[in-house]
């Protein structure tokens, strides 16, 4: 099942908003992220199913921010956060899994995520997390 | 075969999905044995193979009517075949991944393996006996089956 989409940058006067990417082999969580996120300065750019396409789309579009699932087919989500990482120290990247022991979140968190959000979540704890990671730039 | 903490730890992540996912909490009844084969599926099903420090499968069955209404719970309006499988799939995913707060990151879990119809094959874990966890929620019975060696 493929879930890469891409979402044309809209024309924005003053500020360059701030550019999301949703990384989650569900599509009903990444429609659930896009729908819940309640930032006007924050912009979906595009959603993608594996890691593999999230690196295909992550180059396309030059996210700002990432929220990243980990257990995905073809690429997992730690494999794909050391690669984005490396092709933009920059990007700031919020882990969303299912995967709730610490010694995962500590390696998420090592590769250079910056965030963990456990599933399931309530929209204000991801809010929460997302307005964080928007905070740590 | 499993402990009775270990079983609670799937019951608890039953209850914590539907409380949080659902906002909607479900009653989950005690977990009963079965012993002979695999216990009857629903419409829809999601398998998690597990591997490492435990092998078997957990598999998360529900009848359609109920997926609908979850997927309404969340806000969700496509109710199309493909939702319904990502949302099964993503109910076992959650609930076994949650597992590994209390049994640690050697409890390895695939990515969801969904199974439509109520005559779909499951895979069958030689060794393994195989634990239902009752789920009623609303007016909709599914099922957590753990099958772990």
């Amino acid at each position: 099942m493929s879930g890469l989409t891409e979402t044309m940058p809209a024309n924005v006067s003053g500020a360059r908003p701030l550019r999301l990417l949703i990384v989650d082999d569900s599509n009903i969580m990444r429609r659930r992220i896009e729908r819940s996120q309640q930032f006007e300065q924050l912009e979906v750019v595009g959603a993608a199913a594996n890691g593999i396409e999230a690196l295909e789309l992550f180059q396309r579009t030059d996210p700002d921010l990432v929220t990243m699932d980990l257990t995905m087919p073809q690429m997992d989500g730690i494999e794909c956060i050391e690669r984005m990482v490396q092709l933009k120290p920059a990007v700031r990247i919020l882990v969303i899994s299912a995967l709730a022991d610490k010694a995962t979140a500590v390696d998420a968190m090592e590769k250079g995520a910056n965030g963990f959000l456990n599933k399931p979540f309530t929209d204000r704890q991801l809010n929460e997390a997302i307005a964080e990671l928007m905070r740590a730039g | 075969m499993l402990q009775e903490k270990e079983l609670k730890t799937f019951v608890e992540g039953t209850t914590t999905y539907f409380e949080v996912a659902a906002q909607q909490p479900a009653t989950v009844g005690s977990p009963y044995l079965v012993t002979d084969g695999l216990p009857a599926i629903h419409e829809y099903t999601g398998v998690i193979s597990v591997s490492g420090r435990r092998e078997g499968i957990v598999y998360f069955t529900a009848p359609k009517a109920m997926l609908t209404v979850l997927l309404m719970k969340m806000q969700e309006n496509d109710f199309s075949h493909e939702n319904m499988r990502d949302l099964v799939g993503e109910v076992a995913n959650t609930i076994s991944g949650n597992a590994r707060r209390d049994f640690g990151n050697d409890f390895v879990i695939s990515v969801p393996n969904v199974l439509a119809g109520e005559r779909s094959e499951l895979p069958v874990v030689p060794g393994a006996r195989s634990f239902v966890i009752p789920i009623n929620w609303r007016s909709h019975s599914a099922k957590l089956v753990v099958s772990l060696r």
